[in-house]
């Protein structure tokens, strides 16, 4: 097993037990959708698995090394790229500084130059608006950058945490089918964090269904898909 | 008319000094959250190591360079040594908002007694690199030096290459990205903490410049910054304390608005007149001149 495991991952918000004994796993490859209502904890899920928040107790393992203690910009070194919630771009830099930000650190400046290439390719709006600042970009605009920052990166591991938080439906869909698209040419291993269940699962490999910070059902995710009681006590439809 | 230009001048000398000042509290500022009030010990002890090298070499450029890199090796060990460790211990509740105010003040009086039992408390002067005589157009010799001309271009190239260095390079995004959002910098691979320290060390560089700017027009002892300092920080609140720009843009207004009030009004309303520049703006306007519509972001 090379690709993400964790185990009995605890994480607690000072009083408040926010995950209980996490457990899942994700092969290299696939993609994860993590489904749950506001308040599950998918969030924190994510934020500690990046190396923003810190657990409790547990393991989590990327291509068998532990993630947890290691700091967010160690992880990124190590092929993990965090496109945390809200759309996280710069807004007071300009759209290519904030694509370039996600290459600084590889030290390679015709590679960063070629990585956008391939993330403006990939979404030309942003190539339209490279010197403008972040700050003028709409909402759909600006998860296309976020995760044009993350690609910069050149990442194996891509947690994305609700990218169609607040966007429109038609926005939301070339989203997910640009992360679904991304995964296969790039053989990206994603866990896609989402109240949109339905979207999700029908992109993801499989699903892990967060309750309160409980894990109560992982599967296939067409399995999930088609399973009347969890469709109706989780999925809400 | 004359003397409006004069004055101008003059201010103009007077305000890119303070802008050196500025730009070093809100480089901190913005990587850190903290006013630093220890810049000015900081900027003094580096001016002191600028007094040594220069009254023994007999050469102002050579001791500036070495107030600069002392200045920004202080910096960084400052931040590294001191400011690091504090936010590890102070991080929660109010300790965290007022501890590090506190530990910079602190650290200035450290600085001075140490300045203090160094050197001695008496003045030193540094010798100026140009004359400060002031030029003499026709018959009339104006306040104008050389030395004061001097002081601009010095203070022009330095805001050039740190305009440069932040617009221009990849550290200079780091720069920024660290200060404007350090979570995604982190996220996209920066080491934000680093990064920090670099940003003190420019600061401390910085202050460096401008203790060795004033001081080759004045004298100087372990108090003979704290001026610098308090003006420096009007400057930047005038600026909003979060725009490198803005810091200079105060600077400038601030110092050619004291020169005049000095020229046209007297001597003891100079003080009177900063304090009410920085009031005025803290009532007003309190994001600073370069505030746009909407509220500063935390």
């Amino acid at each position: 097993m090379s690709g993400l495991a964790v185990t009995r991952l605890n994480v607690s918000h000072g009083a408040i037990h926010a995950l209980h004994d996490i457990t899942f796993s994700v092969e290299p490859g696939q993609l994860a959708a993590v489904i749950g209502s506001n308040g599950a904890g998918k969030t924190t899920l994510l934020r500690t698995l990046s190396g923003l928040k810190d657990a409790s107790s547990g393991a989590a393992q990327w291509e068998n090394r532990e993630m947890l203690g290691v700091k967010p910009e160690d992880l990124v070194r190590r092929g993990i790229s965090h496109v945390s919630e809200g759309k996280s771009v710069i807004p007071e830099l300009t759209v290519k500084e904030n694509l370039v930000l996600g290459g600084i650190w590889r030290g390679d400046k015709a590679d960063t130059a070629q990585a956008i290439e391939e993330v403006v390719e990939l979404f030309p709006r942003l190539g339209e608006r490279m010197s403008q600042s972040a700050d003028t970009l709409s909402g759909g605009e600006r998860q296309m950058l976020a995760i044009g920052r993350a690609l910069v990166s050149r990442p194996k591991l891509l947690l994305l945490d609700e990218p169609s938080l607040g966007l429109a439906p038609l926005v939301i869909e070339q989203i997910f089918q640009t992360v679904d698209h991304l995964r296969h040419k790039l053989g990206l291993t994603v866990v896609l964090v989402e109240q949109n269940a339905m979207s999700a699962l029908e992109i993801a490999d499989i699903g892990i269904i967060i309750n309160l910070g409980h894990v109560v059902a992982t599967g296939k995710a067409k399995e999930l898909i088609d399973d009347p009681a969890l469709r109706a006590a989780y999925l809400g439809y | 008319m004359q003397k409006v230009i004069e004055t101008l001048l003059i201010g103009l000398t007077t305000g890119s000094i303070y802008a050196l000042m500025s730009l070093a509290l809100v480089l901190v500022w913005r990587s850190t959250r903290v006013i630093n009030f220890a810049q000015a010990g900081q900027a003094m002890f580096a001016t002191y190591i600028g007094f040594e090298i220069s009254s023994r070499s007999g050469i102002f450029w050579l001791g500036l360079l070495f107030a600069i890199v002392g200045g920004a090796l202080l910096g960084a060990g400052v931040d590294y040594f001191f400011m690091r460790v504090l936010f590890k211990h102070a991080n929660t509740g109010p300790a965290a908002v007022v501890a590090p105010v506190i530990a910079t003040l602190g650290l200035l009086g450290l600085i001075r007694s140490v300045v203090g039992l160094t050197w001695g408390g008496e003045f030193k002067t540094i010798e100026a690199p140009a004359s400060t005589d002031g030029y003499t157009i026709g018959s009339t010799t104006i306040p104008f030096s050389a030395l004061n001309a001097l002081i601009i271009i010095t203070v022009s190239i330095i805001l050039i290459g740190l305009a440069l260095l932040f617009q221009r390079t990849n550290l200079g995004l780091a720069l920024r990205a660290s200060a404007y959002a350090p979570e995604i910098a982190k996220l996209a691979g920066i080491r934000t903490a680093q990064t920090r320290t670099i940003g003190w060390a420019i600061a401390g560089g910085v202050g460096g410049v401008a203790g060795m700017l004033v001081t080759s027009n004045n004298f100087l002892s372990p108090y003979s910054l704290d001026l610098l300092l308090v003006f420096g920080f009007i400057a930047a609140v005038i600026g909003g304390l979060e725009s490198m720009v803005g810091a200079v843009i105060g600077a400038l207004v601030l110092g050619i608005g004291l020169t005049f009030i000095l020229n046209y009004v007297g001597t003891s309303l100079v003080f009177i007149g900063g304090f009410t520049v920085l009031i005025l703006v803290l009532l007003i306007k309190p994001d600073g001149i370069m505030a746009k519509g909407k509220g500063r972001r935390a």
